[in-house]
């Protein structure tokens, strides 16, 4: 949590030498509160000046980046507990877990998996962003052997290595130190061993303890033997745990700025069933895991994991747009109906739900206005006549439709008029208000 | 330095409601912390799970969901007994045959069918009109006489419709499901004009219009979060009504549960894909605090129920 004015002057040397530029100590402790001015203004600040204001401006979850390159991923660095206060910002990071057990035949078939596990949606491209080793043999040279098959077969793809023996985590980062693994996990019996790996290869560490109390005592011991890019295992496993447990951890960083838990957290909703698997995943989706280890990466559990992850991390400030295209819905023939909405990704997909239920074929026009929806974006006069028309006539749908006629949306009936004015030699239909009533409209139409 | 668990200060409560008589009676709502955050507050209600059935056979629901319901789906008190053996919280008949785009049943036909779910079934039972709101005016006072003493609950009461919808509930002793636009202060409004009229807030289930995952489910969660947070937090009595989504209508129409196989290789199995939409979409509205769902696939319904379990500890 920030400090205020107050609470900042008293670690200011009280002076009023003015040499940073404001008129007293408190006027440049009211302007660092308000992050107007930057500490360094300041030639006198004393050393526990620095370091108090310094922890005060850190973010209240630490960032941590896992891997390198391209495909690294960041996540924490979050500063609200409900997506509506502000917005969540890293998309929870996906991992499959490979169990050093499953090398050669099986690891390369989850391998693969992740490799084609991208897919496009409203524009984005998500996929399953990291490889879990887990080490399940005990074996160190066993598990090196997995962590090698991951390396060689998608480089790139960051890597969790997983074991709580020290021993095993140095023999599989020796193969992969330069992608900047995270290694999971310190625990109270190994944290000085796995501290100092993580240290000397600059990994990311992951602490896993039973309980909040006993992962807070084990986050200090940690941070005091110099590893600051850690993770967070509470030990949570059961949906409602892994809900309450977050929770604390989160509002305890946002709200209190209690650093022992202001890491990223990382969940395994791993279950037997795969549907079973998802849910538990979806939870930690939503409330607060930042990197997620599933046993299973099914195309289609993932679409649906991967979906909800975009709908809770899309900014709530930022309506989710789609292109501005003419749109074939179905299969479109030269005398199919056109129709128009705006780019509002809401307005879009059930506007072209309705179109695809109604089996009509049709064009559907979709207008970049900024991502309002219909009423909004004709009230802020995005969606006007001449814009329309505009749109329209450069568009080149003309091409592609053998008659002059474009169907608007109910709710702004006013535009017809205009709009026939501007667009001359086309007829302009009404079409209904909502988008649920295209269906009967359409089908009474065609 | 030790951790001091930083709990919330609750001043407000969500009203009990109960549903269906006798043995069987369902009561929702009743949490007195955000969802499942048992360590600071009460929640003697688990979220119920209703499965919805329709007047009309299902022949416009996509394959996955209509295979699942069977032969059931051919009479409404059958297709209503299938449920209750499934295990379902509730049963939800929606009047679709009344819809003058579908079969423009009569209200009358409405209330026959009304009755007979009643009568098959002795779990609670949730009658919902068509959706379009002139209709069901008619549609929902005739049903609602028709199960008078069964403590239905009645819906959905819209802004065109909701003092003849409303009136039709008290009537006859149903609580009422008021729908509004995806919108925390048009919830509210609802909610008060409802109770301006001698409508009891305790009898009100809140519908803030709910989306399918990723067609707007983030609008539907957020506003639920919102509207629980002004319930709890803000103490705000017109917000302390019972949430209900109506999970399994938004979910069978979309894309993903209806393209095959072949057409989305990189989507995965249909099956497994649509019974995951559905499922994800009421986990989604769970957490975000859904006191009531209403879905269509009985294996859906099933797994919600097993993370409900687990959410409730």
């Amino acid at each position: 949590m920030a400090l205020s004015g107050v609470e900042i002057f008293k670690h200011l040397p009280k002076t009023n030498c003015k040499k940073c530029g404001h008129p007293t100590c408190l006027a440049f402790a009211m302007k660092l509160a308000a992050k107007q001015a930057s500490l360094d203004a300041c030639p006198d600040a004393s050393e526990d000046a620095k370091k108090v204001l310094g922890e005060a401006a850190a973010p209240p979850i630490r960032g941590i980046t896992i891997g390198a390159g391209d495909k690294a991923v960041k996540t924490g660095d979050e500063i609200c507990l409900f997506r509506h206060e502000k917005k969540f910002f890293n998309p929870t990071v996906f991992a499959v877990a490979i169990k050093d057990t499953e090398a050669g035949e099986a690891a390369a078939r989850k391998i693969e998996a992740v490799k084609t596990s991208e897919i496009d949606r409203v524009g984005q491209k998500l996929r399953v962003d990291a490889i879990a080793v887990i080490d399940e043999s005990g074996d160190a040279a066993k598990f090196a052997s997995v962590v090698k098959q991951v390396v060689d077969g998608a480089p790139g793809v960051a890597i969790i290595l997983a074991s709580k023996n020290p021993a095993v985590i140095e023999a599989g980062i020796a193969l992969c130190a330069d992608k900047k693994p995270l290694i999971y996990a310190a625990t109270a019996e190994n944290a000085e061993a796995m501290a100092k790996i993580a240290k000397e290869k600059k990994a990311s560490l992951a602490l896993s303890a039973d309980g909040l109390d006993a992962l807070t005592a084990l986050s200090e011991k940690v941070k005091g033997l110099g590893v600051d890019d850690l993770v967070l295992d509470p030990g949570a496993r059961k949906a409602k745990d892994m809900v309450e447990q977050y929770t604390i951890i989160r509002r305890a960083a946002i709200k209190k700025n209690f650093k022992p838990l202001g890491y990223p957290v990382i969940a395994f909703p791993g279950r037997g069933d795969s549907v079973s698997e998802a849910m538990a995943a979806s939870i930690g989706v939503m409330k607060y895991a930042s990197i997620i280890v599933l046993n299973t990466i099914e195309k289609w559990k993932m679409l649906a994991l991967l979906s909800l992850r975009q709908n809770i991390y899309t900014d709530p400030q930022v309506p989710m747009q789609v292109a501005q295209n003419i749109y074939k819905v179905g299969d479109a023939k030269e005398n199919s109906p056109l129709m128009i909405t705006t780019n509002f990704s809401l307005s879009y997909f059930i506007v072209r739900g309705e179109v695809e239920n109604s089996k009509v074929p049709s064009w559907l026009a979709v207008m970049d206005n900024e991502g309002l929806s219909v009423l909004t974006a004709w009230a802020a006069g995005k969606f006007t006549a001449s814009r329309i028309a505009q749109f329209i006539a450069e568009s080149g749908v003309e091409k592609s439709i053998n008659h002059k006629e474009l169907i608007i949306p109910g709710y702004v009936a006013i535009l017809s008029g205009t709009l026939e004015e501007k667009l001359p030699g086309w007829k302009i239909t009404v079409g209904p208000r909502e988008a649920n009533g295209l269906p009967s409209f359409l089908k009474a139409r065609a | 330095m030790a951790l001091v668990i930083p709990k919330e200060t609750y001043s407000g409560k969500i009203y009990n409601v109960q549903l269906g008589a006798g043995a069987k009676a369902v009561t929702i709502g009743g949490a007195s912390a955000l969802p499942f955050l048992a360590f600071e507050g009460a929640f003697p209600n688990k979220p119920a799970v209703a499965l919805e059935i329709m007047d009309i056979a299902p022949d416009d629901w996509p394959e996955t969901v209509k295979k699942a319901v069977g032969g059931a789906g051919a009479s409404p008190a059958k297709w209503a007994k299938f449920c209750q053996d499934n295990g379902a919280d509730m049963v939800a008949l929606r009047l679709m045959g009344t819809h003058p785009d579908q079969q423009n049943k009569s209200a009358e036909e409405a209330a026959k069918v009304a009755a007979e779910v009643a009568a098959a079934v002795d779990i609670p039972l949730i009658i919902l009109g068509s959706g379009h709101a002139e209709k069901d005016t008619q549609v929902l006072q005739a049903a609602a006489a028709a199960t008078r003493g069964k403590n239905c609950a009645i819906g959905k009461a819209v802004e065109e419709n909701y003092k003849t919808v409303a009136a039709a509930a008290m009537a006859n002793d149903h609580k009422l499901i008021a729908m509004s636009q995806l919108d925390v202060n048009l919830a509210k409004q609802l909610n008060i004009l409802l109770t301006q009229m001698g409508f009891a807030k305790e009898r009100i289930i809140m519908d803030p219009m709910s989306s399918a995952l990723g067609y707007g489910l983030e609008y539907t969660y957020s506003v639920i979060e919102r509207i629980r947070q002004a319930a709890l937090l803000q103490n705000d009595p017109m917000m302390q009504t019972p949430v209900m989504c109506d999970i399994g209508a938004n979910v069978w129409k979309v894309k993903e549960v209806m393209a095959p196989d072949a057409d989305v290789p990189e989507w995965g199995g249909l099956e497994d894909r649509a019974l995951a939409w559905e499922v994800i979409t009421a986990s989604g509205m769970l957490t975000a605090g859904a006191d009531m769902l209403i879905m269509r696939h009985p294996g859906a319904a099933g797994k919600i129920k097993e993370l409900i379990a687990e959410l409730m500890g």
